[in-house]
């Protein structure tokens, strides 16, 4: 990672502007309202399939929509880069004398920077998008791509304005936004040329779809008498009617609004005010757009509509903000874009800042899998780029069990001298030098594999296997105890594995599948080498690898042979609590009478609820086994740890982690608790560190008291 | 549907109202002017056509019935008349090819759209069936007034286009192209 890049996060973390806007918004709830009464999952999925259906045929699609709108009169220009735009769009100024220029919103515009580009040949170009302008007066680049100025407070707005009336204003919002309309109404009457972008082009007609909700847009295509829209060519969609589901969808998505205030649909040229006809030129760039359809997996990238929600709902984006991301486009959309438009090495740092909680595969209207492709860069860029040599000594051990487990076990013994309180500041051995920012839990004195022999099964009444995963089995073995306990309770014999090892993940989200493919090829014999009833893991992560990606993994690294025992284990693998419901209504498991009411809050860690689609159990089993249950806010927000995120992003960890504790706290509950032994991690030690009430327990050491054993159920 | 339209149209920020007969409506419209204040431009259009003769017996003060660039720049109000009415969100729509229909509804501060109330339809995906491109080449959708939230993501009304939109719908109003 550059010192830069470390720096900027530093300074946009100081920015108490850029952590609070998008919370004071409350996106979350806004967005809910805008879509309330609308089946979102039906609506992105007509999205999707239109998008989807325009990626694959691109250079059809702009033929057509180039036929189309030159039969009404419109002239098209297909610019396959930037360059080939930019000097269309200069000869068109230099034939027709143009001076001054007047934008509205075009994120295509800024993808190949016009507005500098006219300058240096004596073009005044001015953005009147109030965002976009604040922005251009700055010199700054737009920090979000819906709300360009998000990063800006009104005191400097009011800053920047004046400097450009040249007398003091005052930062109150209503009066900025009048003295804009006022100098920005000359300039659309000055301009004789007007540049616009299109939210949407439709091949069958023609048509330019573009939506404000200031009304520049209007003005840009009606005052100046030459307008040019340049659109990427990801804009195209077949058919007319395909324009309504991403007419209702973008503002939803975008501004939690049902439409935008304006939308202006323009089918060729219409008369000027002085009766001559609009000179209108539309330009259809390419700039990478058809290599990315070209692309399988990020094929899919191309369904974005630009709405952002993306970034609105981002735990890094909402703690950063956009600039950090050092290119146009922002977030994690932002991220895959830019790989794109500009070149796969300029992510290699800001690729880094996802922590891959899935967030924004949530709120896609485009349904696109940002997180996954995010991670594909990620792959990409470790197999083009290489890992560092830490990174890869530090994978490669983790994937020799024995030398694994050795080091481990050392671990243990050599940080005694360190532990207080059950709390390290530094884990021994190799991850020592990647733990300095945050308190980490010891390495337990002796692992669950070996207290597990300890423990006495029941027979005949079924058999599971149990697979630990490294953070239960090395930090936190009670967790499996009261897991062992709790089944047994349900009259199951557990059976463990000794040859189990690391589920692979942290391989993964390093972009090393190779390594987390032999990962997942060590652990299938083990884990279905006895005839069970199902393989329970309490870790959400693990759950992540053996319910879903194991299978694509060995897929994807050549070893589709082991693809059928994969899936024979994700068919049998559950999650703790996710048994423990079915359990419970089964009545294999009974609730003891008369316990005492405590009370709990959950946190949804991102692997339970995004990745396996766990979140309805936890809470049933425990209502059921008498918690009460208190909801927090954004109960399925990244808490922060994400596995090496945690030492890679240490500010950003942790930022992410303060708001997640300060809203567990919120809710007065006794416990915080989440089934996923990395998060808890996380969330003991920000507790540890605050010295607060709240006790970040596990499902399994809340309910391990809590259930009949099997004699008692007779009774 | 009427019903629908104006609450979404209202939550939006315009101000909805309706009337039997073109009479009535025009007696509002012109009572509307007084309260909003002139300049004023007017964009043809079938009612305008319909009560012209009226209006020209007695010409309104600072009301102009041609649109150029420079009166609706200096108008405080600018009347259209609107061909399509959408429900569920309370958009106004307009074939505004012609210039002087985007000029009165979009410099002034005050837009007052007029509205054929038979012309409502329920849903976007609707009126997309109901209009042509081929034919009406600059399609107008207009939600409310003009609005910002780009400072501070504070709502800003009146940017660019109006501060105000009244709709006026009337019942007894042809036109439009349904
Ligand atoms: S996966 Fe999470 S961290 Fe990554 S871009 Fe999406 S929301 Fe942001
Ligand atoms: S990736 Fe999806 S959520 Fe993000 S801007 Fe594009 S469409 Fe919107």
């Amino acid at each position: 990672m550059s010192k830069a890049f470390d720096q900027s996060i530093t300074k946009a973390l100081e920015n108490p502007n850029l952590g609070g806007i998008l919370d004071r918004w409350n996106y979350p709830a806004t967005r809910a309202k805008a879509y309330e009464g609308v089946d979102f999952e039906a609506l992105r999925g007509e999205i999707s399939a239109i998008k989807g259906e325009a990626a694959g045929h691109l250079p059809e699609l702009a033929d057509q929509f180039q036929k189309s709108a030159e039969a009404r009169g419109a002239k098209v220009f297909r610019a396959s880069s930037p360059q080939a735009v930019l000097d269309y769009i200069l000869g068109i100024c230099q034939s027709k004398g143009v001076k001054k220029v007047a934008k509205s919103k075009s994120m295509a515009s800024e993808e190949i920077h016009l507005n500098k580009f006219l300058a240096e040949h004596g073009i005044q170009a001015d953005e009147t998008d109030l965002g976009e302008w604040i922005v251009q007066l700055a010199h700054q680049t737009p920090s979000h791509m819906v709300m360009p100025a998000l990063h800006l407070t009104k005191e400097e707005v009011a800053e920047i304005f004046s400097q450009e009336v040249k007398r003091p204003l005052s930062p109150e919002i209503q009066g900025l936004v009048k003295v804009a309309r006022k100098e920005l109404r000359e300039k659309f009457f000055e301009a004789d040329l007007g540049v616009t972008g299109a939210n949407i082009a439709i091949a069958e007609t023609g048509t330019l779809v573009i939506m404000t909700n200031e009304g520049n847009a209007r003005l840009v295509t009606t005052l100046p008498k030459i307008h040019v829209a340049i659109v990427g060519i990801e804009k195209l969609v077949p058919r007319f009617a395909d324009a309504a589901p991403i007419l209702r969808a973008l503002p939803k998505s975008a501004t939690s609004q049902l439409i935008t205030s304006y939308v202006s649909m323009i089918t060729g040229p219409v008369p000027n005010d002085d009766g001559t006809m609009k000179d209108l030129h539309i330009i259809l760039m390419d700039n990478q757009r058809t290599a990315m359809a070209a692309d399988p997996e990020f094929k899919q990238a191309l369904q974005c509509i630009r709405c952002a929600s993306c970034l609105n709902v981002c735990p890094v984006y909402r703690l950063v903000g956009g600039h950090v991301f050092g290119h146009i486009y922002t977030g994690g959309i932002g991220t895959i874009l830019t790989a794109w438009f500009n070149e796969l090495k300029t992510t290699e740092d800001i690729q880094g800042l996802c922590i891959g909680c899935g967030k924004c595969n949530e709120v896609c209207p485009g349904k696109i899998d940002i997180a996954g492709l995010i991670l594909e860069l990620r792959r990409r860029l470790a197999k083009k780029e290489g890992l560092s040599f830490i990174q890869k000594s530090a994978l490669q051990i983790i994937n020799n069990r024995k030398v694994f487990h050795a080091m481990l076990r050392a671990a243990s013994i050599a940080q005694k001298p360190f532990a207080k309180d059950g709390f390290i500041r530094h884990l021994p051995m190799f991850l020592s030098n990647l733990a300095e920012h945050r308190s980490l839990p010891a390495i337990a004195p002796k692992p669950f594999r070996d207290l597990f022999p300890e423990i006495r099964q029941p027979k005949g009444g079924g058999k599971v296997a149990f697979y630990a995963g490294c953070a239960i089995d090395f930090v936190s073995p009670k967790v499996g105890v009261a897991v062992v306990k709790v089944l047994n309770q349900a009259g199951l014999e557990v059976i463990f594995p000794q040859e189990q090892s690391c589920c692979g993940i942290p391989h993964w989200a390093s972009g090393a599948n190779e390594m987390a493919a032999l990962a997942a090829a060590h652990n299938l014999g083990p884990l279905l080498a006895e005839d069970v009833e199902y393989v329970v893991t309490a870790c959400a992560t693990c759950a992540t690898a053996l319910k879903k990606e194991w299978p694509h993994l060995l897929q994807q690294q050549g070893m589709g042979g082991l693809v059928p025992k994969a899936e024979a284990v994700a068919a049998k693998t559950v999650m703790f609590t996710e048994l423990v419901a079915k359990l419970i209504q089964e009545g294999r498991l009974t609730p003891k009478d008369g316990m005492e009411l405590q009370s709990v809050t959950y946190h949804d860690s991102c692997h339970a609820k995004r990745h396996v689609g766990i979140y309805k159990e936890p809470r049933a089993a425990l209502s059921a086994a008498g918690f009460d249950l208190r909801e927090m806010n954004e109960s399925d927000t990244c808490c922060g740890m994400g596995g090496s995120y945690t030492v890679k992003q240490p500010e950003l960890s942790m930022g992410m982690l303060k708001r997640k504790l300060d809203n567990a706290e919120q809710t007065g509950a006794q416990y915080l608790c989440a089934e996923c032994p990395g998060c808890l991690i996380q969330l003991g030690g920000g507790l540890d560190k605050r010295g607060s009430q709240l006790q970040a327990k596990h499902p399994a050491e809340l309910l391990e008291d809590r259930f009949k054993d099997p004699g008692d159920t007779e009774g | 549907m009427y019903e629908l339209f104006k609450t979404r149209a209202e939550a939006a920020g315009g101000l909805v109202h309706r009337f039997p007969t073109g009479a009535e409506a025009l007696e509002f419209l012109l009572k509307s002017l007084e309260v909003e204040g002139t300049p004023a431009v007017w964009a043809g259009g079938s009612f305008l056509e319909g009560c012209a003769e009226q209006l020209l017996g007695a010409p309104i003060p600072g009301l102009a019935l041609s649109v150029t660039r420079e009166n609706a720049k200096g108008a405080r109000v600018g009347i259209t008349q609107m061909d399509w009415g959408i429900a569920d969100t309370g958009t106004l729509v307009q074939d505004a090819s012609g210039v002087e229909q985007r000029l009165a509804s979009t410099l002034p501060w005050t837009h007052i759209a007029l509205l054929p109330t038979r012309n409502l339809v329920p849903d976007l995906a609707t009126l997309l069936t109901k209009v042509d491109p081929a034919r009406s080449r600059y399609l107008t959708f207009i939600t409310g007034p003009s609005r910002t939230a780009d400072i501070e993501r504070v709502l800003a009304i009146g940017v660019h286009g109006p501060e105000r939109v009244i709709v006026i719908c009337i019942d007894d109003l042809e036109g439009g192209r349904p």
